[in-house]
């Protein structure tokens, strides 16, 4: 039975881009863009912010500590909205996370 | 391969996750940048002979191809004007020997690379030297889900084997794989068993496109045309599969617009968006637009840049945007949703590809067509004219008895 791809994002979580979607600076339009098959996708300037921290060893708890420094709010909401935005991330088959090393 | 970054597969994300289209920062019907995605058809060889194939009849000889050095200065030229995605393309691009050194060179400039292959010619060791060269994304035909009806439709022995081996080397070696099943009425009732295949694949996409009537299709337009009842059998089965497999399989679904009342957003508009670029070196608005006798496409050969062809020539330009129009799309309220539909189209069914396209209710011709299809799918003429470089073969009687 094939299983669903799509990863569920948690504080824990250590997502990336998978190998088929690349953050990008489109110098020609000066915009962000993700390139995937068959689509590109233009994200906002946050979650170009966020995308640039999903380097697969950042938790995304880590990154909550990183973003509530840098812009003086309240981790528990930036938090929040970090795990939903990565999640409709990773719905739409955009993310997926680091894999465990096996203990 | 018509519909590539077409309406429907840009249309992916929700304003609410903060992504928005590029493509929807444009509004009126005379803007077009410079596009996303090109398609290059590196070759018109190939090993397969299917009756729907969307080469032009005339197809380019391999002595007229560009050379490795004339692809990698289109490809570099096209990063530079601001094209972000490559398509590789045919025919079948894995017959150019220099496959691997092209898409070296599309990562080299900055593009993103994919692949649309029929797969025959691949072995593990060719596609793990595509992924080594930066490959992003690879893009498989089938013509079924087994290989009676699908090596009768290809037209090959043992292709059907040799794809599904190819298929699971793509996930192998961690490349996505997008599923290309093209439906006619002599492989719609597979199309259960298509999705499931696609999924045991482990393929990210599937793409259920139903054959559209150009070039080689055209004519074979007896032997492919769905019914009615298969066709809302059809949809039904995708609406199904759509919910059932979120998160599993991304399925995108082409209608075939014989049967619809109003036409597609071909290409998204001529010379919009998209242009491909022929064996030879010709910057065509869509694969087919070769069919339109009359136009005079220009060359990446000629003195002119890609982008200047694209901006200014003639054959761009002649379709463009809502002015060419005459009625009923001049004063149509659709005539920036859908642009009147197919130029090819309207040139093959209409002789005039100025025309409405025949596929929307609104065109004279439709109750025709529609008519047309009806009696064509009826009739059970089901010997296919298979494509190749003489002109196209006609199938043997007794081999299509299935």
């Amino acid at each position: 039975m094939a299983m669903s791809r799509n990863i569920s994002v948690s504080e824990a979580s250590r997502p990336k881009l998978p190998r088929h979607a690349r953050l990008k600076f489109d110098e020609t339009r000066q915009v962000w863009v993700i390139l995937a098959p068959e689509r590109v996708l233009a994200p906002d300037e946050i979650a170009v912010e966020v995308l640039q921290l999903c380097d697969g060893v950042r938790s995304v708890g880590d990154m909550a500590d990183q973003l509530a420094a840098k812009y003086a709010a309240p981790r528990e909401a930036i938090l929040t909205d970090v795990i939903g935005m990565l999640q409709d991330l990773a719905d739409k088959g955009f993310l997926t996370e680091a894999r465990e090393k096996t203990s | 391969m018509s519909d590539i970054l077409a309406d429907g597969k840009t249309a992916g994300a929700a304003p609410s996750d903060g992504l928005a289209i590029l493509e929807s920062q444009r509004s009126t019907a005379e803007t077009f940048g410079i596009p996303l995605a090109v398609l290059a058809e590196l070759t018109h060889r190939c090993p397969l002979q299917c009756p729907y194939c969307s080469n032009p009849i005339e197809l380019d000889r391999g002595g007229s191809e560009l050379t490795t050095e004339e692809w990698k200065k289109v490809l570099s030229e096209l990063a530079e004007i601001g094209v972000l995605q490559i398509h590789f393309s045919g025919g079948e691009p894995t017959a150019r020997k220099d496959l691997v050194e092209l898409v070296q060179h599309a990562t080299d400039v900055g593009l993103y690379s994919n692949l649309i292959t029929s797969a025959v010619l691949l072995t593990k060791e060719k596609l793990s030297a595509l992924a080594d060269a930066g490959l992003c994304h690879v893009q498989i035909s089938f013509q079924g889900n087994e290989p009676a009806v699908a090596d009768r439709v290809a037209g090959l022995k043992n292709s059907h084997e040799k794809k599904i081996e190819a298929a699971k080397w793509t996930r192998e070696l961690d490349m996505p794989l997008t599923v290309n099943a093209v439906m006619h009425r002599q492989n719609l009732h597979q199309l259960s068993d298509i999705i499931q295949m696609a999924v045991d694949l482990d393929a990210d996409r599937l793409e259920v496109a139903n054959v559209q009537y150009y070039g080689w299709a055209l004519k074979n337009r007896a032997a492919l045309m769905p019914t009615l009842e298969q066709i809302e059998e059809t949809s039904r089965i995708v609406e199904e599969a759509v919910i059932r497999l979120k998160g599993i399989l991304a399925i995108d679904y082409v209608v075939p617009d014989y049967y619809a009342l109003r036409p597609k957003k071909c290409m998204g508009g001529w010379g919009r968006q998209f242009f491909n670029i022929s064996p030879a070196g010709k910057v065509l608005p869509c694969h087919a637009a070769e069919s339109i006798t009359g136009l005079e496409f220009e060359s990446v050969r000629s003195n002119h840049s890609i982008a200047w062809i694209w901006q200014n020539s003639e054959a761009f330009n002649r379709y463009r945007g809502t002015g060419w129009m005459p009625e009923p799309c001049k004063s149509c309220e659709f005539r920036e949703i859908d642009f009147g539909g197919c130029r090819c189209q309207a040139f093959a069914l209409t002789g005039d590809a100025g025309n409405t396209d025949p596929a929307c209710t609104l065109s004279p011709m439709h109750e025709k067509i529609f008519k047309d299809a009806e009696r064509e799918a009826a009739a059970h003429q089901d010997r296919f004219l298979y494509r190749n470089f003489a002109g196209g073969t006609l199938e043997t009687e007794g081999e299509h008895g299935a």
